[in-house]
């Protein structure tokens, strides 16, 4: 059933959205949040468990230590205020894949309270998201509902349930209320989400693979008619693990929550869901009072004390965050901001970085990975860094490259030759024999053939037009198995039409 | 089966004694463990102590101890090789763990509880699992879904509870040490009603990993015996930090043993001895409150300076304890909802076949109605828009009373009180009236509240014949304060009455 909607533009002249973030990080600990265990991803179903992370009777939680420097981090990262004293909390609720049918969060006493995160948008324009807290709280496990369609839990006759992932650490990043983004709300959204996620890897806290599940985000919105008035009632879209489904259901919200305000209707306060293949959002249960956690602190858990002596420690081994980071490499490398952001939006400023380490130029770096690797990574469907070619690889074909010992075109062989499996660009060139053709007499010979070949592009040459060179050049190129230079091959080119 | 002459003159002794005998080559740890298993098997039938006895898992235990090198057997704590009796609240690995509660039957648990790795190190095997009220929630074991558990001194009356298949196991030469677990008065209580001596510890003092939670900020594991030394020389042995109970205190045992050896001298001058003026007077029975007064006048013979000190919150303890309590139970039996382990009730036909549904089909099932009562109590005090009216008051008057203890414990160095208000009571006869039941534990709950340490010992018998149990009660973490006084006055009172009030026990079950 196609609910109601408003064009875009209009709701958003119509009304002012406000909206709310909150981000669940899960963080990259060898171990679970309470319990030894171990944590691996893609594990056999119930094995990484103990008594603990099961709620055995009896069983008592004890805090990862790791986990908790992990939010320090965090904190500073979100300029929040770390609190001296933070406490553990129970959410109480019943449900399947909570091993001890209480969740243990943080309430009225988080690790990391008040900041902010400045994020960056395409066009420059820095929004500060204002931060209410960041807290630790430990995962459920995983239901899987079997037998009825698309695993959804209508329809299915049983549901199996995985407690590997009961006990993993989160982080929830809870945003104030966002005021004065405007039509601009999913693009901030989603710079913001991807800030965090930059922000959590650069700190090695969390994979961030949003793919897995290690990050995924609850998007509340309400519209008013002006930014004077009071908050409108609230939706939350539970769960969005994408980045454009986090901008896609801002939009979408937005949308049906004008088509309803506008015909004088009332927002159902309720919590929603993203549903992909529809790009629409769905209700589901209605909010109401009756939702009751019954938060308590947890008796098993002493309150934490963080020192200001340990924050200092933290803070010390605190790495570049990123957009200090990608203002001082676009600085170092010369790139203008749409530069910068292709190399963004291809995820390959960490590979480019290191292929400049390696001794690469910035441009030939880039030259690569945002040429020919992602060529080739689209056309496979991963990622750059997920393709069998290292930024030293790289490095060495460049070098191969300014060594005058590969061309444009055997350098592009050579690059193949590793994403093949044959081994290093060295290794592969040996196999292939790959050399540039030095020999001027063999090219002068292909020169001339190609003359011959190709008489009204000589023509055209001998006229000033220069536009069909490369006819010539490809022609030689080809004669010569790639091997000339083409440099070279120009040079001579250029001499036998003036004579 | 009879028991010999020789079999109940063994199982009379104190643990400390049966270790000499260990010692001095005199009985091995697999006849002590026979002999109680004897015992067991005679007098359960009329007594109903244990949910399971483990028998061959304790003579496995005794035989591993018996085989070892007087060089490995020297480096073991004194109780080595002494059998003891475990609450069923405690999860034992390989042996069913229920805490008398039919939502766990059957359940077989993968681990042992830190106190229980204690005793398997220390040599001393488990003769099996004993009756307690579901959840360890009661005070006179009545509410346990398995059985009944009888006093020793009187078959018609119950032996308190929730531990009071510990007390009476060990009360009937069952087992000379059994452990439970206190969280409003569970160990001492029914200490007082059996005979026994029960020693709450310091909260933190015993690691509670392993230990069934019902209300995990007042839970504490402790001894049970028949002597005062008996329970020093266990609670060295269970005591200490453990890493897996965050709330366990860093620093090892206190010096209880020696205090034990050192209260027997019968020596108390300069002690200052508290007593709390609002535990005892009206609702304390007369031959309560004359036991009580003779000891105390013993503690100031032996040179003891006794005055009385005012506790002005204690009167709210109960109101505080009966918010606190519940709130944390509602929470920590969440768990049983046939997902996992234990029961698992489906619902019937007609019935949506959800999980939701399954869970409440198997609580209703699983949870006897105190349990049941409870988990509704709590979960209404936690409620949002009476969280601050019920649980933050109740935490503020935990404040007061934790103040209470300070100001009196700035005066004396130990308190003492009747620890129950009565002897025991005959079964039903407070089962209808939750309030009554309740009111057993007024005494014993505010050192749960503070998180101090408390003992009960036998204070005689009352006129009706039946023991009556006078507490001791140190600041946090000073549990060898109560120890000293504690054996003194049993050694001072064994001398008034003769000799143990052991002594007075008819044993019909030993032969006799």
């Amino acid at each position: 059933m196609a609910e109601k909607l408003m064009k875009y533009a209009e709701a958003c002249k119509q009304f002012d959205p406000v909206f709310g973030l909150e981000t669940h990080v899960e963080l990259c600990t060898n171990t679970k949040l309470f319990c030894p265990a171990h944590i691996e991803f893609g594990g056999e179903p119930n094995t990484q468990l103990t008594p603990v992370s099961l709620g055995l009777p009896g069983s008592l939680p004890v805090v990862n230590k790791t986990a908790v420097d992990y939010a320090i981090k965090l904190g500073l990262a979100l300029h929040c205020e770390i609190n001296e004293w933070s406490q553990f909390a129970r959410k109480n609720y019943f449900y399947p894949d909570m091993p001890r049918d209480y969740q243990i969060s943080q309430y009225d006493k988080p690790t990391n309270g008040n900041g902010y995160l400045d994020v960056e948008l395409d066009d420059g324009t820095v929004f500060r998201v204002p931060i209410e807290r960041a807290h630790i709280e430990d995962d459920a496990g995983k239901n899987t509902h079997v037998g009825g369609a698309d695993g959804r839990i209508e329809g299915a006759d049983h549901s199996l349930v995985d407690y590997n992932r009961a006990g993993v650490p989160l982080i929830e990043i809870v945003t104030k209320p966002i005021e004065g983004a405007g039509d601009r709300a999913p693009e901030i959204a989603g710079a913001y989400m991807r800030a965090i996620r930059d922000i959590v890897r650069a700190l090695g806290i969390s994979h961030a693979r949003m793919e897995q599940g290690n990050m995924r985000a609850d998007v509340n919105l309400s519209l008013r008619r002006s930014p004077n008035d009071p908050y409108g009632t609230r939706s939350e879209t539970k769960n969005v693990n994408s980045f454009r489904g986090i901008e896609k259901t801002l939009q979408y919200e937005i949308r049906r929550q004008a088509a309803i305000l506008a015909d004088g209707g009332e927002i159902l306060q309720e919590t929603r869901h993203w549903d992909e293949s529809t790009q629409t959002t769905a209700g589901g249960r209605v909010k109401s009072d009756a939702d009751d956690y019954r938060y308590f602190p947890d008796p098993d858990l002493v309150m934490l004390h963080i020192t200001k002596e340990h924050i200092a420690e933290i803070e010390a081994q605190m790495p570049e965050m990123p957009r200090e980071r990608r203002n001082r490499l676009k600085a170092e490398w010369n790139l203008t901001d749409l530069q910068m952001r292709d190399i963004l939006n291809a995820d390959a400023l960490d590979l480019i970085e290191e292929t400049v380490k390696a001794g690469a130029t910035a441009a030939g770096a880039r030259k690569w990975w945002l040429g020919e690797l992602s060529r080739e990574a689209n056309a496979k469907g991963v990622s750059l860094e997920e393709l069998p070619v290292t930024p030293a690889d790289v490095a060495q074909v460049e070098k191969l490259i300014a060594d005058g010992k590969l061309n444009d075109k055997l350098a592009k062989q050579t690059i193949a030759g590793v994403l093949a499996g044959e081994g290093t660009p060295d290794e592969v060139v040996a196999k292939h024999n790959y050399k540039i053709v030095e020999d001027t007499g063999a090219i002068d010979a292909a020169v001339e053939a190609a003359f011959e070949a190709n008489p009204d592009v000589v023509e055209k040459l001998k006229g000033g037009n220069m536009k069909p060179m490369g006819v010539i050049i490809g022609a030689v190129m080809k004669a010569t198995r790639g091997q000339a230079d083409a440099k070279a091959v120009t040079k001579i080119v250029m001499a036998k039409i003036k004579s | 089966m009879s028991i010999s002459t020789e079999t109940a003159a063994l199982v009379k002794l104190s643990a400390a004694e049966q270790a000499a005998k260990i010692k001095a080559g005199e009985v091995t740890s697999r006849e002590l463990v026979e002999a109680h298993l004897a015992v067991i098997e005679a007098a359960e039938p009329s007594i109903k102590a244990f949910l399971k006895v483990s028998g061959d898992v304790a003579l496995e235990q005794a035989d591993a101890f018996d085989a070892k090198s007087a060089e490995d057997k020297a480096k073991l704590p004194e109780l080595a090789g002494v059998p003891i009796a475990i609450k069923d609240m405690i999860v034992t690995k390989g042996i069913e763990t229920t805490a008398a509660s039919k939502i766990l039957e059957g359940w077989v648990p993968p681990y042992d509880a830190t106190v229980i790795e204690k005793l398997k190190a220390a040599g001393m095997p488990i003769l099996g699992k004993t009756n307690l009220d579901e959840f360890a929630q009661g005070s006179s074991t009545e509410h346990s879904a398995y059985q009944t558990t009888h006093n020793p001194w009187d078959t018609e009356r119950v032996p308190g509870g929730s531990g009071g298949g510990s007390a009476s196991a060990v009360a009937a030469f069952e087992a000379p040490l059994a452990l439970g677990t206190d969280t409003g008065g569970s160990i001492r209580q029914p200490g007082s009603l059996t005979g026994t001596v029960g020693v709450k510890p310091t909260y933190g003092g015993v690691s509670r990993f392993g230990a069934i939670a019902m209300a995990s900020s007042l839970d504490q594991i402790g001894p049970v015996s028949r002597t005062v030394l008996d329970s020093a020389l266990l609670q060295e042995i269970i005591g200490g930090h453990d890493e897996r109970d965050s709330t366990s205190i860093p620093e090892g045992p206190r010096p209880m043993v020696a205090a034990a050896r050192e209260g027997a001298k019968r020596d108390l001058k300069g002690l200052k001895v508290g007593l709390v003026k609002e535990l005892g007077g009206e609702g304390f029975q007369p031959g309560v409150e004359a036991r009580f007064n003779e000891a105390v006048a013993q503690l100031k013979d032996m040179g003891a300076e006794v005055t009385e000190v005012s506790c002005p919150h204690f009167p709210y303890a109960l109101g505080a304890y009966y918010i606190i309590m519940p709130s944390e139970v509602s929470s920590n039996l969440a768990r049983y909802d046939g997902m996992r382990y234990g029961l698992r009730v489906m619902p019937p036909a007609g019935v949506p076949q959800t999980a939701a549904n399954m869970m409440a089909y198997t609580r209703e099932a699983g949870f006897g109605d105190e349990v049941k009562r409870r988990i509704i109590l709590g979960t209404y005090a936690l409620s949002a828009g009476y969280y601050d009216a019920w649980y933050g008051s109740a935490q503020k008057v935990r404040t007061l009373i934790i103040n209470d203890f300070k100001a009196a414990f700035d005066k004396v160095d130990v308190l003492v009180s009747p620890t129950s208000p009565s002897t025991a009571f005959k079964f039903g006869e407070k089962m209808d009236d939750p309030l009554a039941m309740y009111m057993n534990d007024i005494a014993t709950i505010p050192a749960n509240l503070a998180g101090v340490p408390a003992m009960s010992i036998p204070a005689g018998l009352s006129d009706d014949g039946l023991p009556v149990g006078i507490q001791f009660i140190a600041p946090q973490q000073r549990d060898e304060v109560m120890y000293k006084p504690a054996a003194a006055l049993e050694a001072a009172l064994e001398e008034s009455w003769g000799g143990p009030i052991w002594n007075d026990l008819k044993t019909p079950w030993l032969g006799e």
